[in-house]
């Protein structure tokens, strides 16, 4: 079970690393209520390929990261994180399986749980922002997904072949 | 090539107790968030956790100051000469200013040895580079490149060349966080310069707009009155800018007038920020501080 484990470790791992650092890289004003969740994204496309490797308990440490680098609540991203990798370990045989197009559905609905969870958070704690504004990641990670996902594709015949 | 074959090797597609972990987890993150909110006890967690994002921050700074830095390199010697006729003539006005101003600090000694008054603070300042600002739309706060280690402490007041821009919230050992004034949680004691009108500017989410909820219609406000800090929170040292007011709008059936003011500082251009250590600041504890919850003065 664990003979290829090393391998594959250090790519995904370099995925997750980039993922973090366009999360917090610095955007025009214009464009960063459109910045896509990147590390929600990278974190669906692996929990999905390796789900024995990669599932809730990663996606609550990157997510405890998240937070201490965007200066949220600490668990806020964690919990939404986890949530999202509860779901596609759940689902994780039927989405390989799905064409691009159903594929970038359920992403979309993914990521809107996630901002969802979010938005929820930030209610309760009394931090307020317009509703629309949590939309902006959701459409532009599921635009960015099926490029993504590709990306990924070839990340991982590479690491394997 | 998205939907690619299942892993050969892995036959169960069981994952042992996933519901238990998730439910654990969850669990767990429901108690950090609501200890996050409720009081601040998870510092030593936040730094720990701060340390390994340290790297990060470093590397996706190191593309805009390799670009920098070729400029610097790069730019031809007409350039760099004029530059430095500008900046000689700016340096000159500047002495001139100061000139002025030493006159005045001394009469001010004077008059307030005069009254036996406390004598004014000394403040220090050191200049740190904004090295990110914030990934997330809703929070105004930039990451500094000076922290614990150059006794960079929470609640130290970070100001530029035109007015105050906010203050750190988080010290790190390299790094620290600041709150930007605008920010929507931040609210900052101000007073009008021109009559001493005490009152509280509480940020918008909007880099060039500052409220002042709590002024009432009969106030003596104007458009184009400078806002100073009053130094009445503790956390900042008195008689900086802070903003001019650029509308005044009284609504006769309401007891507050709408009042905004435009930050003087240039929160979305700053690149460089001074870090202001008075003697007085450090004395006092940093609790004290205006960022957390708006306005409860």
């Amino acid at each position: 079970m664990s003979d290829s484990r090393g391998d594959r470790r250090w790519p995904v791992i370099l995925c997750f690393v980039a993922a973090l650092m366009l999360a917090i890289a610095p955007m025009p004003d214009w464009a960063v209520p459109f910045r896509p969740d990147w590390v929600t994204l990278t974190l669906i496309y692996w929990v999905m390929i390796l789900p024995h490797t990669y599932s809730v308990g990663s996606a609550w440490l990157i997510g405890l990261i998240l937070d201490v680098a965007q200066g949220t609540l600490l668990g806020q991203h964690a919990l939404a994180l986890s949530l999202v990798a509860y779901v596609t370990v759940k689902f994780h045989l039927q989405l390989r399986v799905f064409p691009v197009s159903q594929m970038t559905a359920t992403v979309f609905a993914l990521l809107a749980l996630y901002q969802f969870i979010l938005f929820w958070i930030n209610g309760v704690a009394g931090i307020n922002a317009a509703a629309v504004t949590y939309w902006g990641p959701v459409i532009s990670g599921a635009i960015i997904w099926p490029v993504l996902a590709m990306f990924y594709g070839s990340v991982r015949y590479r690491v394997r072949g | 090539m998205v939907a690619g074959k299942p892993d050969s090797h892995r036959h169960s597609s069981k994952i042992p107790a996933l519901g238990l972990r998730f439910l654990l987890l969850a669990g767990l993150s429901v108690v950090l968030l609501i200890v996050d909110h409720r009081e601040n006890h998870l510092d030593a967690l936040r730094k720990t956790i701060g340390a390994t994002v340290y790297p990060l921050r470093v590397l996706v700074d190191a593309p805009v100051s390799a670009w920098r830095w070729i400029g610097e390199a790069t730019s031809s010697r007409s350039d760099l000469r004029l530059e430095n006729s500008r900046l000689n003539t700016e340096r000159l006005l500047t002495q001139a200013r100061l000139q002025r101003y030493a006159a005045l600090e001394a009469e001010n000694i004077r008059l307030r040895a005069m009254l036996d008054a406390t004598s004014g603070m000394t403040s220090q300042v050191r200049v740190a580079e904004i090295m990110s600002v914030s990934a997330n739309p809703f929070r105004h706060v930039v990451v500094v490149d000076k922290g614990t280690r150059d006794n960079v402490f929470d609640g130290q007041a970070m100001v530029d060349a035109n007015g105050v821009v906010g203050q750190i919230i988080e010290a790190e050992l390299l790094s620290a966080q600041g709150l930007l004034i605008s920010d929507p949680d931040h609210a900052l004691p101000v007073e009008v310069n021109r009559n001493g009108l005490r009152t509280i500017a509480v940020g918008t989410g909007q880099f060039d707009r500052l409220d002042l909820p709590f002024l009432p219609n009969n106030a003596d406000v104007e458009e184009g009155d400078l806002l100073v800090t009053s130094g009445l929170g503790g956390a900042f040292p008195p008689g900086y800018p802070v903003a001019t007011v650029d509308s005044v709008t009284r609504v006769p059936q309401e007891s507050f007038s709408v009042v905004t003011a435009r930050p003087a500082a240039k929160l979305d251009q700053v690149r460089e920020i001074m870090l202001v250590w008075t003697n007085e600041a450090e004395s006092q504890s940093p609790q004290e501080t205006t960022a957390q919850g708006s306005a409860d003065e």
